[in-house]
């Protein structure tokens, strides 16, 4: 048994097939932190009570319920080399925490790629959902029927005042981070962004880029979630993140009118350029070309350009991360070639995707 | 007017920060804000979310400090973190941590998360007595409602089943 599976492919199910709204909500993840009452927190455990907790939780993938969520690989950190372990943060399959900071550190994936349960991360389980489009409510959905298997087998540390105990102050409670990443060029674009962003932060969520604290947003790509855990139910939370992502998909879609209406022929040059520079560059960093794919699938969105599909540039946004470039390239490129094979990729992707 | 971290060199830095609505300002002198550089907007380094709590965290404990006999003491008995090393790390190190820093957390969490109840999902298994308070909590509410309107029926009823939960509850 191999984690291969999910390096060769950068494509996860998920991102093959669509979901509501998927021309402007990429994608909608839901995550749940748990811990296991005996053990410390990943944090203070040792070595010896973080592989009962390995062992422990690798023990509920035999629940034969789990069965309905797909076949779940349990792959340990350690057998990965730093290359796989890349490759899978890329694709939003496991964090950059539990890829370089975990002791015993594990995930459980299953054969779709929309189920991944890392375990000692920052707490001993975290499980993840995510799906195409605008679907926040059946990632949840998913999340907690999975959750509750778990719950079966194992004893939570739940604290009837605070709720789920975590280790991060900032997740107690329920746990639950649900996010939301949308493309938002017209709003960008009609420098509109900022209000909307701003206004968003006023009610309890947070703005961040497509690779989670700390990461700029490349690529008009902006991840949405809820900032509170403590206080607000599940349903709560949910529901107060699908109104405001509805609202911005509602102003996100008025601006690409006013765009297309009031300036279609500056919206297409820009969109055209972006193609162009895209179909012949040599050379590409990955802040340009997160930029011009941005403009690509605007342009495709409207109508501006077609023979592409958004499968295509969905498949683009993870195979120009670092890991994935190097990885099609068999390991054949110098550090400084980066960009030159990048370029390469994405001339013959969209090549491909024209014939 | 002297830095409120050491309390002995004048704050010549001055800066307010804002979490959720809630405003809270700063006055530190140039060692101590440089020791916590991750505070003054516009310097380069890591920022994280931990940084940041732990900014708070600390802040907390001073303020605390003068109040308080001896905040340093508290420790948690069952993993032996004690609420300074948690202040700086701005992670527990263990479910009880929760317990044994419990007075202090209420105005943390009111500041990171506007609340410091649960409201949200509960455990079937070892949560049964939570969900049993919680129904109960519903009933009284539907029975103030029921005497309100005059509804003394439907009073009786909810009044019995909230007799028959309690009981539930004290076995």
């Amino acid at each position: 048994m191999s984690a291969l599976r999910f390096t060769e492919q950068p494509l996860s199910h998920w991102m093959k097939t669509t979901g509501a709204e998927s021309d402007i909500v990429i994608s909608s993840r839901v995550r749940i932190a748990r811990n296991l009452l005996k053990h410390p927190f990943p944090l203070l455990a040792t070595n010896q009570h973080l592989a009962e907790v390995q062992e422990e939780l690798k023990e509920v993938l035999t629940d034969s319920r789990l069965k309905t969520f797909g076949e779940l690989l349990p792959i340990e950190l350690s057998q990965l080399d730093e290359l796989n372990k890349k490759m899978l943060v890329e694709k939003h399959l496991i964090s950059p925490n539990l890829a370089n900071e975990s002791r015993n550190g594990a995930v459980f994936i299953s054969d779709d790629e929309s189920l991944s349960i890392m375990v000692n991360e920052e707490d001993h389980l975290r499980i993840q959902c995510l799906y195409p489009g605008f679907q926040i409510k059946e990632a949840w959905e998913k999340a907690t029927a999975v959750d509750d298997i778990f719950e079966d087998h194992v004893n939570y540390a739940f604290d009837d005042r605070r709720g789920y105990l975590t280790s991060c102050p900032t997740n107690v409670g329920t746990g639950l981070r649900a996010s939301v990443m949308m493309h938002l060029p017209a709003l960008v674009l009609t420098q509109q962004i900022n209000r909307i962003l701003s206004a968003v932060s006023q009610i309890g969520l947070t703005v961040r880029g497509i690779y989670g604290e700390g990461s700029e947003a490349m690529g008009n790509l902006f991840q949405i979630s809820n900032q509170i855990t403590l206080g607000q139910s599940e349903a709560e939370i949910i529901d107060n993140l699908r109104s405001v992502v509805l609202q911005i998909i509602g102003h996100e879609k008025a601006a690409r009118e006013r765009l297309i209406n009031e300036s279609r022929l500056r919206v297409t040059d820009r969109v055209m350029r972006s193609f162009g520079i895209l179909s012949y560059a040599a050379m590409i960093d990955s802040k340009e070309s997160a930029q011009r794919l941005s403009d690509v699938r605007l342009g495709v969105d409207l109508g501006l350009i077609e023979g592409i599909t958004p499968q295509c540039l969905n498949e683009l946004m993870v195979l120009t991360q670092p890991g994935f470039l190097y990885k099609s390239y068999d390991g054949k490129m110098e550090p400084g070639e980066m960009d030159t094979f990048r370029a390469k990729l994405i001339r013959e992707k969209l090549g491909n995707s024209l014939k | 007017m002297l830095c409120q971290e050491c309390g002995k060199r004048p704050a010549s830095l001055h800066f307010s920060k804002i979490v959720n609505g809630e405003k809270s300002e700063y006055h530190l002198c140039e060692t101590c804000a440089r020791d916590k550089g991750e505070l003054i907007p516009g310097t380069s380094g890591g920022f994280s979310i931990h940084n940041l709590l732990s900014g708070l965290l600390n802040f907390e404990t001073v303020e605390q400090g003068k109040r308080a006999s001896n905040p340093e003491n508290l420790r948690c008995e069952v993993c032996g973190m004690t609420y300074s090393q948690f202040s700086k790390m701005g992670r527990f190190g263990c479910s009880s941590c929760y317990k044994y820093f419990n007075d202090r957390l209420d105005p943390l969490f009111k500041r990171v998360h506007g609340s410091t109840v649960h409201t949200g999902k509960v455990p079937v298994r070892v949560g049964g007595e939570i969900l049993t308070k919680r129904k109960i909590q519903d009933l009284k509410r539907h029975l103030q409602d029921s005497i309100n309107h005059e509804e003394f029926e439907t009073a009786a009823q909810l009044r019995d089943e909230i007799r028959e939960l309690e009981r539930q509850i004290s076995e």
